[in-house]
């Protein structure tokens, strides 16, 4: 894979005040919403059904209009354009995914192109190229979606999307329908194509740890439309706003906030390895802190050898319990650790 | 002939020459000719319609467990849909006789094959969970059929009614050609003389019970499945 | 029988093809109305009471009593036979065509419009391909249930004379002139029009269906 791929990076989306009341209904579905995802990062948007978050995503392709506030795309308002070209300069994928059956992989890849006006030849170099890229073999161009198995489906959906290359990129619980194993991998290949492609991506689920997992940012909304938080996720789970996005992310944030460091950065490499009984458990430096408690407490020691990612030998040093602990309890969410957020591995 | 002999419309009764449409004749006739046949056609309409329905659903639960029955009658029925209804009707006489009783066999039979296949993909169309389920609480595989599966198919079977009924009291307006008998009389009496009174008084009337009837079938339908929502 | 067929084979054909050209006008027109009213409806997903109301009622009118209104109204001739074939084969199609539309996936209808298709890309490129073979079902059917009614051109006075075709209904209307052996002669040659007919559409249909749609029915049909 190369960085060819894309030539045109993510762009700034900006939710300015956006209110949505639909017809004949009281209480608005989106209530003054603002919130700006920066150029190239993923916003996750969680909350329960009825919060609005589909909502509040299609509101970007105007799928659904907004009556109040305004939408900017890379500092444009989403109403200044044609709606069409607008849709047609943002990356779509859906639960369903919504291949179309009549046409080959190659055919609805080229969905978007085609609109365009591409030429024939242009298509099928942007095919072959994109299947590369959310690596799908070559003979799969000339197959039938029907032909498919669901991961495979999701990643033309994702190929299709990405056709044009657009900057930005909308996906409604894209993974939502994969199994757990299929969802994982497809996971981990689109934040390793994210950054290579650097788009901007609002991305609708309903699950927290996938949010946690995938979002740079997570906006949590509640019943209404109304944002509850903004945040990396990290300082959702450090600092939740109040009550609701606290139970929200759940009774294990602790837990869950050790899944976004790595171990390595907890090292403490001053001589002290040496002072690690040679029986003490061992972990690699590129495993999460999650992962290094459950090791500590499998094993019954209270210090951990790190070990080189590449070469299990290799000591880099030791992590006790004690650190374990402080660090669920750091509350600094500014705090340099906190660099360190999901999707980099 | 065993029906009664119509009386023959009287054009010349009351003066309609010269008319498009003569109410004077609707009256002089109502009683004497066109309530007769309107009476007729519900009957015999009603009648087929309910033998069908008795006989198909016999046939759908035994089709159900055997399949080549199933389709050996499908085969039949797309057949059947292709032969011209008056020479059905016609080839029956041979066999049946030259009376009403014809008209309701071979009315019969074109509703058979209607609501054989409605009531057979009624039946068939309960959910595998719902069987599954009834099949778990200990139910037997004929409790199953009748208890679960038979209500389940009762919106299809309704779609299958009201399809039939329409098409018996239109083929019926045709078997008169045949077998003197419903409104189909005194429409071809009108036809063959170019009335137009008579025309559009006896068409009226079909098309009014088809309409009539049509929508009863739908009150009927909400009434035995209110779990089908009514499509709007 | 072999008799009045050899007697009468030239007449039969000629009226054969008489009665497939009635058939086939009246199907033409009710494609193009059913479908395209069919179609959109289901396109729009509003108005459905419009599509499905106005296939009950047409279905619900009986042809003979429609044949006999009209010749009061219009009098006799090709009008009258083609508008009551219409009816008939009009609710077929449009309702067909309707369902058929609205059964697309909506995911799929929802990605192409999220894709930026304007609402005419959207239906023939996306939901038209997908209907075609539940479109073309109704087609079938309309085409047999056409062909067997077509006969009642005789008595909406349509029938062979110098210029005009006829139809087989100069036979099979006919029974006491032709004999049942007419009758029974001229409803086969009928029969094997309406099969022959049925045929030809399923060709259509086989050939108009796009390869995956194919592909992802027999996928739905394979795992028992």
């Amino acid at each position: 894979m190369t960085e060819a791929h894309s030539q045109r990076p993510g762009v700034e989306i900006e939710f300015r005040s956006v209110t949505k009341t639909y017809p004949g209904q009281d209480t608005p579905a989106i209530d003054n919403l603002s919130l700006t995802v920066p150029a190239g990062d993923i916003c996750c948007l969680v909350g329960p059904s009825g919060g609005g978050k589909t909502t509040a995503m299609k509101l970007v392709n105007r799928l659904i209009d907004f009556n109040e506030g305004e939408i900017l795309i890379g500092g444009s308002g989403v109403r200044d354009v044609d709606i069409t070209a607008l849709r047609r300069d943002i990356g779509y994928v859906i639960q369903q995914v919504g291949l179309f059956p009549h046409m080959t992989i190659e055919a609805n890849i080229g969905v978007v192109p085609r609109l365009l006006g591409w030429s024939a030849d242009r298509i099928k170099a942007r095919a072959v190229e994109l299947l590369d890229l959310v690596r799908l073999d070559q003979n799969f161009a000339k197959r039938y979606p029907s032909q498919l198995s669901g991961g495979q489906q999701q990643r033309v959906g994702l190929a299709r999307a990405l056709a044009v290359d657009p900057p930005v990129m909308l996906m409604d619980e894209p993974f939502g329908a994969l199994d757990p194993i299929t969802r994982n991998e497809i996971q981990d290949e689109f934040l390793k194509l994210q950054n290579e492609i650097a788009k901007t991506v609002i991305f609708v689920t309903h699950d927290i740890d996938e949010a946690i997992k995938m979002g740079d940012r997570i906006a949590v909304l509640r019943q209404g439309g109304v944002l509850a938080q903004y945040g990396t996720a990290d300082e959702l789970l450090g600092s939740p706003a109040d009550e609701y996005v606290a139970d929200f992310v759940g009774a294990d944030r602790g837990l869950k906030r050790l899944s976004l460091r790595l171990m390595r950065d907890l090292v403490k490499v001053s001589g002290e390895n040496h002072a690690a009984p040679a029986d003490a458990p061992t972990v690699k430096g590129s495993a999460t802190l999650r992962t290094g408690l459950s090791v500590l407490f499998a094993s019954g020691s209270r210090v951990l050898k790190v070990t080189h990612d590449d070469d299990s030998a290799t000591v880099i040093g030791t992590v006790t319990l004690d650190q374990l602990q402080d660090a669920v309890y750091e509350t600094a969410p500014k705090a340099p650790t906190d660099v360190v957020v999901a999707g980099e591995a | 002939m065993s029906f009664p002999t119509q009386v023959i419309p009287n054009f010349s009764g009351p003066n309609c020459a010269g008319q498009f449409f003569c109410w004077d004749w609707v009256g002089a006739n109502w009683f004497s000719v066109l309530q007769p046949a309107l009476i007729q056609h519900i009957w015999i309409s009603a009648l087929a319609v309910l033998f069908g329905l008795v006989i198909s659903i016999a046939a759908a639960l035994y089709a159900v467990r055997n399949s080549w029955f199933e389709k050996g009658f499908s085969a039949l029925a797309t057949f059947l849909y292709t032969v011209p209804a008056l020479a059905f009707f016609l080839l029956m006489v041979p066999i049946t006789g030259l009376n009403v009783g014809t008209v309701l066999i071979g009315l019969t039979g074109y509703t058979l094959l209607l609501l054989f296949a409605n009531t057979v993909t009624g039946l068939r169309a309960a959910p595998p969970e719902t069987i599954a389920a009834a099949d778990g609480m200990g139910l037997t595989r004929n409790q199953v059929l009748f208890k679960v599966q038979l209500p389940l198919a009762l919106p299809s079977i309704m779609a299958g009614i009201r399809i039939a009924v329409v098409t018996v009291i239109s083929l019926e307006t045709v078997a008169a050609q045949v077998v003197q008998a419903g409104l189909g009389t005194p429409l071809f009496n009108a036809q063959r003389n170019v009335f137009t009174t008579g025309l559009i008084t006896t068409g009226l009337l079909a098309i009014a019970l088809a309409l009539v009837a049509d929508a009863l079938v739908v009150q009927l339908q909400k009434l035995v499945t209110p779990w089908v929502q009514a499509r709007r | 029988m072999i008799q009045y067929l050899s007697d009468n084979f030239s007449r039969l054909l000629v009226l054969t093809l008489g009665h497939a050209v009635l058939s086939l006008v009246a199907l033409l027109i009710s494609v193009v109305v059913g479908v395209s009213i069919g179609a959109y409806v289901g396109h729009l997903r509003r108005y459905s009471f419009l599509a499905i109301n106005l296939g009950n009622v047409l279905r619900a009118l009986p042809t003979l009593a429609l044949i006999a209104v009209m010749i009061a109204l219009i009098g006799f001739g090709f009008v009258n036979i083609t508008i009551a074939l219409v009816v008939l084969a009009l609710p077929l199609i449009l309702t067909n065509a309707y369902t058929a539309v609205t059964g697309v996936d909506r995911g799929m209808v929802e990605a192409a419009r999220g894709m930026g298709m304007k609402d005419l890309e959207i239906l023939f490129q996306v939901e038209l391909p997908n209907a075609i073979p539940l479109i073309m079902t109704g087609v079938r059917t309309a085409w047999v249930y056409t062909v067997a009614t077509a006969y009642l051109a005789i008595f909406a006075g349509y029938a062979t004379r110098p210029g005009q075709l006829g139809s087989l209904g100069d036979i099979i209307g006919n029974p006491s002139g032709e004999g049942t052996t007419g009758v029974l002669v001229a409803a086969a040659f009928a029969i094997v029009l309406a099969f022959l007919g049925a045929g030809l559409i399923t060709l259509a249909e086989r050939a108009m269906t796009p390869t995956g749609i194919k592909l992802s029915r027999s996928a739905a049909m394979a795992p028992a």
